[in-house]
């Protein structure tokens, strides 16, 4: 059953080290083992066909990860070939007179093993041994993943980092996810205070990761309920997992603008002639903090969510009229009390399974009459092209617009004002006037509607700059529109700072 | 064999017995007619069911292959809807088709407009489904027969995921591949978290491989993964269970809805009696005798264990908290 080490005599020779000294060993020898995937992409290089010691595969397995993590969304997971062509720069970094073809095979090899594609599991297996509780000495499978492959919504496979592949690389093998999100954090408020803004970095990437690993927590519980109300406590667990994931966003989120606040100020503020580094240091940083900020709004949408879903659920589920008499349970008493067995004896329960509830197969008989008249027969031509199309009837519709397209040409021309010199309405109708008298309707049209520009969607758009009005109580005189004389102009949208200064507009 | 519970209006003639199947039928004549008291208003069947010929046993045979086509609906097929009737109203000739299924090795579940004639494989019959026919590498590996079975149990048991929806004749489940794959995973990372909790060991000893705990085995196998031909990853648990749906779908038992989540399915009147008439007591009969699980009355099984110590999962799934 078990490779147990000769049953000496218990003497002082042999080590009887307790389990629980034990445990903490094969703590770490598993997270000693998550590297090894790494090293060994060093080890096998030599193998390629070709010359591939310039590259250095443990980089860009790491950097893999890396781009995997931070791909990640809470639905999906990062496209495969995404990250390969994000790997690309690394690579040919490494190697720049090589093809770029060669690039893309060392960027794809990469990948493939960090998957392990050639296994049927997809995964990695260490050995490595303990002591039983009984001073027994057994070697043990440790199987683990680094990057996984996920189904995603439309039916692709996308790539998701494991726990483990997030804990090699933030390099804190066994620490709780919240404290050490928090940790990460102080850390970084500190740094930032400071002014060590390289080390300010590096806080905030891991602080990121953390985000990450703890929406990915999240998703898994609430997915588990939309499945199955039942299966998931919805009187005590659940709502104090929401209630607790509420406060950390809202916790984090206060903390996360206080540290955008401070990076900014530490970005505007710092001379440029003393450290132009810093100054790109704290602007990638801000990146970084907005990107959790981000997470951690979305992670909340879906929290608030959660409650609805569990309503709807469980009017669906719990609440329909209870049937005649009750039946066998499948889950609760095949499948859960299945699971813990090992796996010889479960397979025998699958087995009776399988067996009876698979219904049944007519067994084909053929004749060899048949068979043979069959397999001369020629295949029947297939029409590849199908039915002919019948001409579709085209018929042309007045253009009925109110304006022409020269019109909206000449009005677009007139609105389009220098960003530091906003104009009145009353001016543009005047001017409009003398072009074209149907004009000034269009142009007070576009005034009107610039009155409260969608600037949320201009920014996501990347637009550089968007036309506004302003009401600022005068009285507009003109013949032919009444109400009050706009001040149009032109606002630049920043495309860096936009989502914190967006109310900011020029006037 | 089987044990019919109520079927709503029409257990009178659905339900039969087994066991004088074999032995009773064929003799024609032998049975005296049944009284016309019992059914006022068919006055046909009294007069027909005096004498039994071969064209009976022609009809009879006809109606049993009706049966061997699980995706064919009564309701679409005229002969078969009064081959049918004729079975619900006639019982020598009812008995004459249950002998036939049982000659053929068949197991007839239910007769009813709604299922038609279920019937299913019965133990060792050339109907039967092996699993080395149903996935090669099943038969060679020891974990991938146990990942192709545990995904039919998942299948099922996402169908019928309440014991009143098994035995509500009317319940119509839904299921998608991505859905079960992600169920059966959630189960098992309870067991990992529970495991984890308890400071467990789980990693199986290198030369006992049998002895790894059977969700470590799902949870290991990835759940999906890109193939050059960009299919879907037959070894893969998404994969198993597609597999599975798309089988139990030419079986008859469910019927494909559409392809979102990897693929949507519904359940049909069949699997319902497949599931709880043979495959989930042939399943329980098993997993009892391995001395897992404490018998149960039928009802209420989602409460806690009454020794919280026992190997059963119940409390620690998080299952259900209202009886």
């Amino acid at each position: 059953m078990t490779t147990a080490v000769s049953a000496s005599p218990p003497g002082p020779g042999r080590p009887a080290p307790g389990p629980a000294a034990d445990e903490g060993l094969a703590r770490r020898l598993r997270a000693l083992a998550c590297t090894a995937p790494l090293h060994d992409l060093d080890a096998r290089k030599a193998n390629l066909a070709g010359e591939y010691g310039t590259y250095s595969m443990a980089e860009v397995a790491l950097a893999a990860i890396d781009l995997v993590t931070l791909h990640m969304d809470f639905d999906t997971g990062a496209d495969h070939e995404e990250i390969v062509a994000r790997l690309l720069p690394r690579v040919a970094a490494q190697a720049p007179r090589r093809p770029a073809a060669e690039h893309e095979r060392v960027a794809r090899w990469v990948l493939e093993n960090l998957i392990n594609v050639g296994s049927v599991d997809r995964g990695f297996r260490a050995v490595y041994g303990t002591f039983g509780p009984d001073g027994e000495y057994v070697r043990r499978d440790y199987d683990f993943k680094l990057i996984e492959e996920v189904p995603g919504p439309g039916g692709g496979v996308y790539l998701r980092t494991t726990d483990e592949a997030v804990n090699v690389l933030v390099g804190a093998l066994d620490t709780d996810v919240t404290s050490a999100q928090i940790a990460a954090e102080v850390k970084l408020e500190v740094l930032v205070s400071r002014g060590r803004l390289a080390d300010a970095q590096l806080a905030a990437e891991q602080a990121r990761y953390r985000t990450v690993q703890y929406a990915e927590t999240l998703r898994r519980t609430l997915e588990a309920t939309r499945r199955n109300v039942r299966a998931v406590d919805w009187l005590n667990d659940v709502p104090d997992m929401i209630a607790e994931a509420l406060d950390h966003v809202a916790d984090r989120y206060r903390h996360e603008n206080a540290i955008l606040t401070n990076i900014r100020r530490a970005r505007d503020e710092s001379p440029a002639d003393r450290n132009p580094d810093h100054k790109l240091r704290a602007a990638e940083l801000v990146d970084i903090v907005k990107d959790c900020i981000r997470r951690h709004t979305q992670l909340q949408s879906r929290l608030l969510e959660a409650g609805p879903l569990f309503r709807a659920e469980q009017d669906r589920q719990a609440f329909a009229p209870p049937a005649a008499g009750a039946g066998l349970d499948l889950y609760g008493q095949l499948l859960a009390p299945l699971l813990p067995l090992p796996v010889e004896r479960a397979g025998k329960v699958t087995d009776a399974f399988f067996a009876r509830g698979t219904g049944l197969r007519t067994p084909t008989a053929v004749r060899l009459g048949d068979l043979t008249e069959m397999l001369l027969t020629p295949p029947a031509p297939r029409e590849h092209l199908g039915a002919e199309m019948p001409e579709p009837d085209l018929v042309a519709t007045p253009d009925d617009s109110r304006f022409s397209e020269e019109q909206l040409e000449a009005a677009r021309e007139l609105l389009d004002l220098p960003a530091d010199a906003p104009r009145r309405l009353s001016g543009l109708l005047a001017e409009a006037r003398r072009r074209d008298p149907d004009l000034p309707y269009l142009v007070a049209l576009l005034a009107v509607h610039a009155a409260s520009p969608p600037v949320g969607t201009a920014y996501r758009q990347g637009e550089r700059r968007l036309l506004f009005a302003v009401d600022d109580g005068t009285e507009l005189d003109d013949s032919e529109f009444g109400g009050a004389d706009l001040v149009v102009g032109t606002a630049l949208l920043d495309a860096a700072g936009m989502a914190a200064d967006r109310t900011e507009v020029a006037s | 064999m089987n044990e019919h519970g109520p079927y709503g209006g029409h257990d009178g003639y659905g339900g039969h017995d087994e066991r004088e199947g074999p032995g009773g039928p064929g003799g024609s004549g032998t049975q005296p007619p049944p009284e016309p008291g019992d059914r006022p208003g068919h006055p046909a069947a009294s007069g027909r069911s005096a004498a039994l010929t071969p064209p009976d046993a022609a009809d009879a045979a006809r109606l049993v292959s009706f049966g061997l086509q699980p995706r064919l609906l009564p309701a679409r097929d005229a002969e078969y809807a009064e081959l049918l009737r004729r079975y619900r109203e006639e019982p020598a000739f009812a008995r004459l088709a249950d002998a036939v299924a049982t000659g053929l090795g068949l197991v007839v579940l239910e007769v009813s407009p709604r299922a038609g004639m279920a019937v299913t494989a019965a133990e060792g019959s050339v109907f039967a489904v092996r699993m080395g026919d149903y996935a090669r590498r099943a038969t060679s590996d020891s974990t991938d027969r146990f990942l192709h079975g545990l995904a039919h149990l998942a299948v099922a048991a996402l169908s019928f995921p309440r014991p009143e929806d098994l035995a509500d004749d009317g319940y119509v489940g839904r299921i998608s591949v991505n859905g079960v794959d992600a169920f059966v995973r959630q189960a098992c990372r309870r067991l990992e978290e529970r495991a984890g909790r308890e400071g467990e060991n789980t990693d199986p000893a290198s030369d006992a491989p049998g002895l790894e705990a059977a969700w470590r085995v799902y949870t290991r196998r990835s759940a999906t993964g890109a193939t050059k031909d960009s299919r879907r990853l037959a070894g893969s648990t998404t994969g198993i269970v597609a597999r599975a749906a798309a089988f139990l779908a030419d079986s008859g038992f469910l019927q494909r809805t559409g392809d979102e989540a990897g693929g949507t399915y519904r359940t049909t009147a069949r699997y319902r009696l497949q599931v709880r008439d043979m495959a989930g007591s042939a399943a329980m009969t098993e997993l009892l005798e391995l001395g897992v699980v404490p018998v149960g009355d039928g009802s209420a099984t989602l409460l806690p264990p009454p020794d919280p110590d026992a190997l059963e999962p119940a409390a620690d799934a998080g299952l259900p908290f209202h009886s």
